[in-house]
C-alpha cells in the first residue's frame, strides 16, 4: 500500500523530502484519512479503479490539472507540486516522464514503477564520486540489472536511459534492446561491466535509436569476445544524430564505421576512440561535414609504413566542417596536425585537449584562434605561459580544467599562481573550475574571488598534501575564505592544501548556496565539520577524506542528514560506535562501513558511506559492506 | 641555445654508465625542470630524485609541512582512474612501441645510446641531437645523393626490416617506423635508398 512517498526527490528538494518523511511516519503510523483538494473525503490510499467516480466538477479540475502538470518539467517544481494535495500528487505521478534517481541505493525500483506509471526518460547514479578514485572495493554494488528488470516490466514504450556510475553487464544491456522497441536514447556515464557484446545489441535491435554516448566508461574485451558492433547498426538510413565512444578501447571496423557515417544524415556528434587515424578521420569528415561536435580520435598517423606522397589536405577537411563548435580527442596527437584545427577554431564554444601533450608553443597556435571559446579542458605541459596565452584570447571562456600530466606530490610543477592569476584577469566570466597545480597562494585565489563573482564551481587541487602558501607559508584558509564570501553563486566546492578549522568556519558562515563540499588531508577538530554541517543549509553532498573530524563532527549533523544526498567519510577518527548511534537516531539512514584494512568488528571505521532510504538497507552488499541499523 | 637544448634532450638520463642512480643530482634537477619534462620521459633516476623536494629556485621551500609519503597515497590526487590509466597506457605503449625509445649505435663506436624520438620535431633537431651525441656531423642531405660527402650517414631500420636513409621518408612516417638508429661511415651507406 503506497503513500506519497518522497520517492524519486532531486537533491535539491531537501525541504520537501523532509516533509515526506515525517508525513510517511504519520501515515504509516495511524490509520487517518488521506486528505484530497476541496474537502471531498477521499479514498483510504492511491488510485485505483476501486475509487468511486469523483463528482463531475472534481473530475475536470483533475483534467485541468494534469494538462497544466504537463508544461512542468523541472523535477524541482514538480516534486513541490506533488506535496500540494493528493490530487495533485496523483496527476503529477501521472504526468512525469523524466525520472532521476540520484541514488539508486535511495529506494527500489518497484516503488518508482508504482507511482510513476507514464515514464519514457530514466536517469539512475549510482555509487559515490570518490569510487572514481579506487576509495572503494570494486565489488561495492550499484548494479543496473534490478533496475532493468523493473524498467522493462512497467515502461515497455521507454525511450531514454542514462546511467553514471552503475555495473551495467552485457545481458543487461540486451534486455535493454529487447524490452524497448521505441528506444532512442542510451547514455552511460563512468560505468562498467560492459564490453562490445553489449553494444553490439544495442546498435542491432534499437532501429530507432538517436544518441548512444560512452563517457568515460571502462570497454574492454577479451580478444576472443570482440564483437564488432559498429558493423551491427540498421543497414538501412539511421536516425543517429550523436555516436560517442571515445572510450572504448578495442579497435573497431572502420569500413562499417564510415558506412555508417554516411548513412546517418542527422549525425551532428560523433567522437572517435584512439583506434582511429587522422587519414581515417579525414574520410570521416568528408561523410558528416555537418557535424557539430567532434572527438578527433587519435589525432595522428598510426598505419604502418605506407608510403604516400602527399598527406591530404586536413585543413581543408576541417574548414568544410562550417558548424564545427566543439572539438575533442587528440589521443595520441601529433602537433605536426595541429594546423589542421586552425581553420574552425574561431567557432569553437568548446575545445578539450586534456588528452593532449600540447606544450605552450603549441597551445598558443591554437588558442589565439579560439575567441568565442567558452569550455576549455587542458593538461598542465601547456604551462603558466599557456594559460596567460588563454586568458589573453579567451575572454568568454565560462569552464576551465587543468589536468595534470604527473600527478605526483612534487615542490613545483608547470602551472602555478601565476598562470592561475592571469586566468582570473582575464576570464571574467568564469564559472567553473577545476585547477590541479603543485603550488598556489592565497593572493591568487583571493584574486579570483574578486576578479570573477559569476563562479558556481571551484575545485582548487593543490596536489602536495598539506601545502601552506609557498610565498607567505601562511594556510590556505584565506584564499578559500575569500572565495565563498566573494563567489555570492557558489553551489559546488573543492579545497586543498595546508587548512585550518578557519577555513571551514568561513564555509559555514558564507557557503550558504554550497551543495557539494570535497574535502581532502584538511582541518584540526571536530569544530571545523560542525560549522560546515550547522552552517550550509544546502548542502546535499559532502565527500571527506583523510581529516581530523571525529564523532562529534558527525553528531552534530544529525538535523540535517536527511535533506543530503550522501555523506562520505573516510579515514577520518570516526567510531563504530558513534555511526551506530547515528543509525539508531535516523531510522531512514543507512550507515554503510567499510574496513578494508581492518578487521570486520573493528573500532574505528575507515570508510563511512551514509544516506537515506526509503525501502531500508540493500541486500545486494558484499562481505566488506557492514551496514549498521 | 645549445644549453637548454642538451638538457632537453635528457642526455644524462639515457646515458649508459656505470654508478648509482641519483648520484648526480644536480643535473638531473635542471632536466626535471626543463620544458621536455613530461611523465613519458621520466627515468627510473628521476623518480627518485623527484621525490626530495628540494628546488634550486628562488622560493621558499615549504620546510613548516608534514612532508608526503615517498609512496603514492590511494586516489589522490583525485584524478580519475581512466584518465590515469589512458597516461599511464601512452607511457607504457612508447616504451615498447616502434619509433620511441630507439636505440643508436655508431659504427666503430664500443657503444650504444638509446633516444626518445617524440622529443624530436623535424629532421635537423634529430640531426643536430645525433651528431653532438656521436661527436660527428652529417653533410647536407639530398634526395639523390644522400648524405653526399661527408664521413658519416645516419641510418635506421624500419618495422619491415629494411635498411633506409635518415630523411628519405616525411617526419612522422620515419617515426612511427624507425625501429634503431645506425650512423654509419659514409662509403656504407652510399648502397642504401628509398626502396
Amino acid at each position: 500500500m503506497r503513500e506519497n512517498h518522497p520517492s524519486t526527490n532531486s537533491e535539491d528538494d531537501h525541504r520537501s523530502s523532509l516533509l515526506d518523511l515525517a508525513r510517511a511516519e504519520i501515515t504509516e503510523s495511524s490509520n487517518s484519512k488521506s486528505r484530497t483538494c476541496g474537502g471531498f473525503p477521499g479514498p483510504g490510499s492511491g488510485s485505483g479503479p476501486s475509487e468511486p467516480q469523483a463528482p463531475f466538477p472534481d473530475q475536470v479540475l483533475e483534467n485541468v490539472l494534469e494538462n497544466v502538470l504537463h508544461f512542468l518539467s523541472s523535477r524541482r517544481d514538480r516534486n513541490a507540486a506533488s506535496l500540494v494535495c493528493r490530487s495533485w500528487y496523483r496527476a503529477e505521478a501521472l504526468t512525469r516522464s523524466e525520472l532521476f534517481i540520484g541514488n539508486c541505493y535511495a529506494l527500489s525500483p518497484t516503488r518508482v514503477t508504482a507511482r510513476f506509471t507514464r515514464v519514457n526518460s530514466v536517469t539512475v547514479k549510482g555509487k559515490p564520486r570518490f569510487a572514481d578514485f579506487d576509495l572503494m572495493p570494486p565489488n561495492w554494488g550499484a548494479h543496473f540489472a534490478p533496475w532493468a528488470s523493473a524498467l522493462a516490466q512497467a515502461y515497455p514504450w521507454l525511450e531514454k536511459l542514462h546511467l553514471k556510475r552503475m555495473i551495467v553487464t552485457d545481458a543487461d544491456l540486451a534486455l535493454v534492446a529487447d524490452s524497448f522497441s521505441g528506444f532512442r536514447e542510451l547514455i552511460l556515464v563512468c560505468c562498467d561491466g560492459f564490453g562490445t557484446p553489449g553494444l553490439a545489441a544495442v546498435a542491432g535491435k534499437c532501429r530507432l535509436l538517436r544518441v548512444l554516448e560512452l563517457v568515460e566508461s571502462v570497454v574492454e574485451a577479451e580478444d576472443d569476445e570482440e564483437v564488432d558492433w559498429i558493423s551491427c547498426f540498421p543497414e538501412s538510413q539511421t536516425n543517429m544524430e550523436s555516436l560517442v565512444f571515445d572510450c572504448v578501447e578495442c579497435p573497431i571496423n572502420f569500413q562499417a564505421l564510415e558506412s555508417l557515417v554516411a548513412r546517418s544524415p542527422r549525425l551532428k556528434k560523433l567522437r572517435l576512440n584512439g583506434f582511429v587515424s587522422m587519414a581515417q578521420l579525414y574520410r570521416l569528415l568528408h561523410r558528416a561535414p555537418q557535424l557539430t561536435h567532434l572527438g578527433t580520435g587519435s589525432f595522428s598517423a598510426t598505419e604502418a609504413g605506407a608510403v604516400v606522397d602527399q598527406e591530404p589536405d586536413y585543413a581543408a577537411a576541417f574548414e568544410a566542417c562550417k558548424s564545427l563548435v566543439c572539438l575533442s580527442g587528440f589521443r595520441e596527437i601529433w602537433a605536426d596536425y595541429l594546423p589542421a584545427i586552425y581553420p574552425v577554431c574561431a567557432n569553437l564554444t568548446s575545445l578539450n585537449l586534456s588528452y593532449a601533450h600540447v606544450n605552450a608553443d603549441q597551445l598558443k597556435s591554437v588558442i589565439r584562434h579560439c575567441h568565442k571559446l567558452q569550455i576549455f579542458w587542458v593538461l598542465d605541459s601547456i604551462r603558466d605561459e599557456g594559460l596567460q596565452a588563454v586568458a589573453a584570447t579567451c575572454k568568454d571562456l565560462r569552464e576551465l580544467r587543468v589536468f595534470p600530466v604527473d600527478a605526483r606530490e612534487g615542490t613545483d610543477g608547470p602551472v602555478s599562481e601565476v598562470g592561475f592569476e592571469a586566468i582570473s584577469q582575464g576570464c571574467r566570466k568564469l564559472e567553473s573550475i577545476l585547477f590541479f597545480c603543485q603550488r598556489m597562494t592565497n593572493a591568487a585565489v583571493v584574486a579570483m574571488s574578486k576578479n570573477c563573482p559569476d563562479l558556481v564551481v571551484f575545485r582548487l587541487c593543490i596536489i602536495g598534501r598539506y601545502r601552506p602558501d609557498p610565498v607567505t607559508q601562511e594556510p590556505m584558509d584565506e584564499g578559500f575564505g575569500a572565495i565563498v564570501m566573494n563567489c555570492k553563486k557558489l553551489t559546488r566546492l573543492a579545497v586543498s592544501g595546508l587548512l585550518t578549522d578557519r577555513a571551514f568556519e568561513y564555509i559555514g558562515r558564507y557557503g550558504k548556496l554550497v551543495r557539494t563540499l570535497s574535502v581532502a588531508f584538511a582541518g584540526d577538530t571536530d569544530t571545523g565539520l560542525k560549522y560546515v554541517l550547522e552552517g550550509c543549509p544546502n548542502l546535499q553532498k559532502l565527500e571527506i577524506r583523510d581529516s581530523p573530524f571525529g564523532d562529534g563532527a558527525l553528531r552534530s549533523g544529525l538535523h540535517h542528514y536527511y535533506n543530503m544526498r550522501f555523506l562520505w567519510m573516510s579515514t577520518c577518527k570516526l567510531t563504530r560506535q558513534a555511526c551506530q548511534e547515528v543509525a539508531q537516531a535516523l531510522p531512514n539512514m543507512v550507515l554503510e562501513v567499510i574496513n578494508v584494512n581492518s578487521e570486520e568488528n573493528a573500532g574505528d571505521v575507515e570508510i563511512l558511506y551514509m544516506y537515506r532510504s526509503l525501502d531500508g538497507p540493500r541486500d545486494d552488499a558484499p562481505r566488506i559492506v557492514t551496514i549498521l541499523h | 641555445m645549445e644549453n637548454s637544448y642538451e638538457k632537453e634532450l635528457n642526455l644524462e638520463a639515457t646515458e649508459l654508465r656505470l654508478g648509482l642512480p641519483g648520484s648526480d643530482e644536480s643535473q638531473k634537477r635542471s632536466i626535471v625542470r626543463s620544458n621536455k619534462r613530461s611523465s613519458q620521459e621520466v627515468s627510473e633516476e628521476e623518480c627518485v630524485s623527484k621525490g626530495s623536494d628540494v628546488t634550486t629556485d628562488d622560493h621558499d621551500q615549504d620546510n613548516n609541512v608534514v612532508p608526503p609519503a615517498k609512496a603514492q597515497v590511494v586516489g589522490w590526487p583525485p584524478v580519475r582512474s581512466y584518465r590515469k590509466n589512458s597516461m599511464q597506457q601512452k607511457k607504457e605503449e612508447e616504451g615498447e612501441g616502434s619509433g620511441m625509445y630507439v636505440k643508436v649505435s655508431m659504427a666503430g663506436a664500443p657503444y650504444l645510446r638509446k633516444i626518445d624520438l617524440k622529443v624530436y620535431k623535424s629532421y635537423p633537431e634529430l640531426l643536430k641531437a645525433l651528431g653532438n651525441m656521436f661527436k660527428c656531423t652529417f653533410g647536407e642531405y639530398s634526395e639523390r645523393e644522400g648524405y653526399n660527402g661527408s664521413e658519416y650517414a645516419p641510418t635506421y631500420e624500419d618495422k619491415d626490416g629494411d635498411w633506409m636513409l635518415v630523411g628519405d621518408v616525411p617526419w612522422h612516417m620515419f617515426v612511427s617506423s624507425c625501429k634503431r638508429l645506425r650512423i654509419m661511415k659514409g662509403s656504407e651507406a652510399k648502397g642504401l635508398g628509398c626502396f
